[in-house]
């Protein structure tokens, strides 16, 4: 009875309830102008999730939070994309040659990234985007790989994402990759760890509701790598990924993984139609 | 022979170790998810129970559940139903089961189960991102800080 008052008290000394408008917010998005698709009619193998409308992460934060996004001048992951500009243009490696050898200036990347990850032909695999530019380091320039999830390899992602900014997300599902398709999808209802959660526990089933102070999106990744505030630092996915499992009480996968790669490629093809982001600005 | 005596000795005191608390993989829930005897043997401590639900690192419950009155703790989640009066429909043998394991009562629930050891898939050494051998794992909640959270729901009254 004593232990009830004492909390009644509590309660009236916070007045403020502790009540949460969920759900996406209605807010548009324009980058320096340009219109970005931030919602839009799921794609058709999503059909049995229940989810009829694809939602960018963009939606779920505060609006200080987008607005940084809003202006390239704002976005702090824009720093990481000139710091990748002056390493498209570095000759390094024993073949003496840098990205703009073979590539001329970063532009020519336009599209990649909305189509990665995706089948290579030649090596016969599924490739990310992360995975490519290390073979082109490793076996055009005869140049040191990046670490996987690094801060150069996330610069390097963002400004070959910037390219494709704008146009939407189109990854394959189906030919020569429908089988790591498949293995991505198993994983994303996978419930990992101690707290047996699977990402369809939190982005299926309550992306628009609060978990303490978080805001759970779709988790969509068409604005990968992300300028997160929490770190202060550009986010790669497979980063994110290995955070969110970690998060599980869970042994995680290792960014690089053939696990990660297939994931990446499921929730990828869940955001088919988004507008590609990256970098965007998140918590 | 005095080792034999020893041993006996100790094999009683760790008879009576495991029939109090119950570990987690001997909790006998009932055909509905309900657990009847204290998983301690002792009674809750709800005051406690309080604390356990706000606390990050412990329950956490209020991660997922609106609970108002725990609101001095900043940010509820809004995952679970609102605890509010929750005492006043669930009995305590209910509480217990869900608190310990509520995918007994609610099939396919994304809550946690804080009394459980085993049946996990790439079970983690707490939030290192590295692995855990099963028979490491320690529950979420001990089987005393069930009972103390348990306590606790029970004085969630409707008003």
């Amino acid at each position: 009875m004593k232990y009830k008052a004492m909390t009644a008290f509590a309660a009236l000394a916070i007045s403020a309830p502790i009540a949460f408008a969920g759900g996406a917010d209605d807010d548009t998005l324009a980058i320096d102008g340009q219109e970005m698709i931030t919602k839009t009619a799921a794609p058709a193998h999503m059909e049995e999730t229940g989810i009829d409308t694809i939602i960018s992460g963009w939606h779920f934060r505060e609006d200080d939070t987008q607005s940084m996004q809003a202006d390239t001048f704002d976005n702090p992951g824009m720093i990481a994309v000139d710091q990748a500009m002056d390493a498209w243009n570095t000759v390094e490696g024993s073949a003496e040659k840098s990205c703009a050898s073979c590539h001329e200036g970063p532009e020519s990347m336009q599209g990649v990234r909305a189509v990665y990850p995706k089948w290579n032909e030649e090596a016969g695999e599924v490739r990310t985007l992360a995975m490519q530019i290390n073979d082109c380091r490793t076996n055009q320039m005869g140049a040191d790989a990046y670490k996987y999830d690094s801060g150069p390899m996330a610069a390097m992602e963002a400004l070959i994402a910037v390219q494709s900014r704008g146009m939407p997300v189109n990854v394959a599902i189906d030919g020569p990759v429908a089988e790591t398709w498949e293995k991505g999808k198993e994983l994303y209802y996978t419930r990992t760890g101690q707290l047996e959660l699977s990402c369809a526990s939190c982005h299926e089933e309550n992306y628009g509701n609060y978990i303490r102070a978080d805001h759970l999106s779709q988790g969509q990744i068409n604005g990968f790598p992300t300028y997160r505030l929490k770190n202060a630092k550009l986010n790669t996915v497979h980063g994110r990924f290995k955070g969110c499992v970690r998060d599980t009480r869970a042994e995680t996968y290792s960014p690089g993984s053939p696990e990660f790669v297939a994931l990446e490629l499921y929730v990828a093809s869940r955001g088919n139609g988004l507008s590609v982001e990256g970098p965007s600005v998140r918590n | 022979m005095k080792l034999t005596g020893i041993s006996a000795a100790v094999v009683l005191c760790a008879t009576a170790a495991i029939a109090n608390p119950i570990a987690p993989g001997e909790v006998q829930y009932d055909e509905y998810g309900a657990v009847a005897a204290s998983l301690s043997g002792s009674d809750g401590d709800a005051a406690n129970g309080a604390k356990i639900m706000v606390n990050r690192g412990k329950g956490n419950c209020v991660a997922c559940h609106a609970v108002t009155a725990l609101n001095d703790a900043p940010f509820h989640g809004e995952v679970g139903p609102s605890l509010d009066g929750v005492g006043s429909y669930r009995s305590a043998e209910e509480l217990r089961g869900i608190v310990a394991n509520a995918k007994k009562m609610f099939e396919g629930t994304v809550m946690p189960s804080f009394y459980k050891t085993s049946g996990f898939i790439r079970p983690g050494d707490g939030y290192t991102g590295k692995a855990a051998k099963e028979e490491d794992l320690m529950p979420i909640l001990t089987a005393q800080e069930i009972e103390d959270v348990v306590a606790f729901l029970l004085t969630l009254q409707d008003s």
